[in-house]
């Protein structure tokens, strides 16, 4: 789960993670009541959408003055915002955060996250703050430091200073990002976070460390234990069938094709996607209908499929393990008979009670292409789209 | 001989909910000795005949367990890995989906020099043909023969299984390793395994999207393996910065797609299946000899 960079922020403080002071607004005289109650010579007004590249597509702006500051909210609040991250779409901008402009001496890069390949917490730093990181580490790898930590030791002193010392710090300045990066790994063990990422990291003209940026997500996996953090989703953020299919535990990706799918487990629904590439034709969505799937989760999925304009065909492939093939197909015409599924419906089922299933839609009066293997499932699915 | 689990494998089902009793209930049905159950506020009860224990010490002091499968819900899950490996057992197969990352990352160094295995979390668990049943794996489609099959996802993996016995080609072992992003057995361990067992003479191995695990095999396969490996890579149509079902399965920071992966196991040697509908086929052309 992703949060706006105000709440990154808002959490950062409350660890004692050192951030500029901001406010947030929704209109443009909350903005300019925000730069005035802040009272430093410049602001900066930031657009709050979940994507990087805010600066780039004009969602950044200084301001001089509060009436300034007011000027470019009214400028960003209900723009569209394009930035490589958004697509090209773009998001529209709902909220803006007021912030006390810094007096920035260099900027840097520090990410902490769990890698992979390791299992090691990692804290990524780099002297090239303000960069687009992915590309320091292609062109100049040596400008990346990478400091593993232990997950059952944590972050110990000397890798702080390592740290410090990569990033040119003085003994001052390395005195801060003790206490800065000490209070981000306790907030991203507590909070359970997976990712955090400061870009950039200042040090101003007088030495201080500031987040100037933060992005924070956590592992949707431990929202249960922390309430507090699953309360700052912003359903405003999200594609809303995605939001709809993660309410009935039903995992949906919304994709741009035209051939819906319905598929039960992650693994086989994303070779389901590759299949219809294959066969020349493309996908209109991902969807897990998960191990538990019956009558009623396949009414719900046909629901969030069949809101998306774009489908002109759905493919409904079960391999049975857990999933018994007569209740999806119990679920299948239960679904069209109440929501009248108005494209053409290619159904596979294999696995337990197979043969059952395929009766059971063979005796409806529905009109459903079956098929027998992925392929033909494939095949007769881009057909039937494309009106064959 | 097989990977991992076979006739002689005395199985506990850590988390007897109604997942676990129903998922016990069927590999008793096929064969698989289940010895005990271990669920805190039954012990000294009997479920569907299987004695019911506080902890997994006790059970596995009266019963002899060696392996375990774990039910347990996501809170509570890594705690039960780690009961699992206090007791010793050689084997420990976590079905659960939904395990907190961290919980996973601590619980996996934890385990760093005790002598159990982990299998998952989130993964169908273990399954040798007509010999031993472990987690939740549809056990009729698969056909004992020398074939190895070792996946991050289920019904892929069930997909695989159910091309390869079409065709007539049996499964040493089949493994499902989960799609989580950290899991106890990956694939070089699984590989390192089917190359050791007499038994196996090919592998079949399901990767998907994102981290660098399908890598990591790749590397192995050129450097250790002598026995001939085909592959499918599931998401190759995935959208970047997506989670695709599996907390695994994300392309993060222009890493961990499908294309890299199939270019670093072809570049090894191994055989990567264009198509999900062709695995079988791919394992049957490269290695022609198996077909039965």
């Amino acid at each position: 789960m992703n949060v706006h960079e105000y709440q990154a922020k808002e959490l950062f403080r409350s660890y004692g993670v050192a951030v500029p002071e901001g406010r947030l607004a929704t209109t443009p005289a909350e903005a300019e009541e925000a730069a005035k109650r802040l009272g430093t010579a410049v602001t900066v007004v930031k657009a709050q959408v979940h994507a990087g590249g805010r600066g780039k597509g004009g969602g950044v702006k200084l301001a001089k003055s509060p009436a300034e500051a007011k000027q470019h909210a009214s400028e960003i609040l209900g723009m569209t915002l394009v930035t490589h991250q958004t697509g090209p779409e773009g998001k529209l901008v709902r909220k803006v955060y007021v912030e006390a402009g810094s007096d920035i001496a260099r900027e840097l890069y520090l990410a902490l996250t769990l890698d992979r390949a390791t299992e090691d917490f990692a804290i990524i730093a780099s002297t090239e703050g303000g960069m687009d990181i992915e590309e320091v580490a292609e062109k100049t790898p040596e400008k990346i430091h990478t400091e593993f930590i232990d997950p059952n030791v944590g972050l110990q002193g000397y890798q702080v200073r390592k740290i410090a010392a990569a990033l040119g710090l003085d003994k001052g300045q390395a005195g801060k990002l003790d206490v800065f990066l000490k209070g981000l790994f306790r907030l991203f063990l507590e909070k359970d976070a997976s990712l955090v990422e400061i870009n950039p990291l200042v040090v101003t003209g007088g030495g201080d460390l500031f987040a100037l940026d933060g992005k924070l997500n956590f592992d949707d996996n431990a929202l249960f234990r922390h309430p507090e953090i699953a309360e700052l989703r912003d359903p405003d953020e999200e594609d809303p069938r995605e939001r709809a299919a993660n309410e009935i535990d039903l995992a949906y990706v919304g994709l741009d094709g035209d051939i819906g799918c319905m598929v039960n487990g992650a693994g086989l629904a994303m070779a389901t996607l590759d299949m219809i590439a294959v066969c020349g034709g493309s996908p209109a969505n991902f969807l897990d209908a998960g191990g538990g799937a019956d009558t009623e989760k396949v009414k719900e999925a046909f629901k969030l499929i069949l809101q998306d304009e774009k489908v002109k065909a759905i493919l409904v492939n079960i391999f049975g393990g857990i999933v018994r093939c007569d209740l999806i197909a119990e679920g299948v015409v239960a679904a069209a008979d109440e929501l009248g599924v108005g494209v053409p419906l290619v159904v596979r089922l294999q696995g337990t009670n197979a043969p059952e299933g395929r009766q059971i839609l063979a005796e409806s009066d529905l009109d459903i292409t079956p098929a027998e293997t992925l392929q033909e499932a494939g095949e007769k699915a881009v057909a039937a789209a494309r009106g064959a | 001989m097989a990977i991992l689990a076979d006739k002689n494998t005395k199985l506990l089902v850590q988390g007897m909910g109604r997942m676990g009793q129903f998922h016990a209930g069927l590999s008793v049905e096929y064969g698989t000795q289940v010895v005990a159950g271990v669920h805190p506020g039954k012990g000294g009860t009997k479920i569907e005949g299987i004695p019911i224990f506080e902890t997994v010490q006790q059970a596995v002091a009266e019963t002899g367990a060696n392996a375990s499968v774990v039910f347990v819900p996501p809170p509570g899950a890594a705690d039960a890995i780690l009961e699992a490996v206090d007791a010793g057992l050689d084997l420990t197969c976590c079905i659960t989906e939904g395990i907190p990352a961290i919980d996973m990352a601590k619980a996996k160094r934890a385990m760093k020099g005790s002598h159990t295995r982990l299998v998952g979390p989130n993964c169908p668990g273990v399954v040798t043909p007509e010999q031993c049943r472990i987690g939740i794996m549809p056990a009729q489609i698969t056909r004992p023969g020398p074939v190895g099959v070792v996946s991050r996802s289920g019904t892929l993996t069930y997909e695989a299984v159910d091309q390869l016995s079409r065709l007539g080609i049996g499964q040493s072992t089949c493994v499902g390793i989960g799609g989580d992003p950290v899991i106890g057995t990956t694939f070089v361990d699984a590989l390192a395994l089917f190359e050791a067992d007499p038994e196996t003479q090919a592998v079949v191995m399901i990767g998907e999207i994102g981290g660098s695990a399908e890598e990591e095999a790749a590397l192995f396969v050129q450097e250790k393996m002598s026995k001939p490996v085909v592959a499918f890579i599931a998401g190759q149509n995935a959208p970047p910065g997506k989670r695709m079902g599996h907390a695994g399965a994300i392309i993060a920071g222009g890493k961990g797609r499908a294309s890299d992966k199939m270019a670093a196991l072809e570049a090894a040697g191994v055989a990567v299946s264009p198509s999900p509908a062709t695995i079988g086929q791919t394992l049957a052309e490269h290695a022609p000899h198996l077909k039965s």
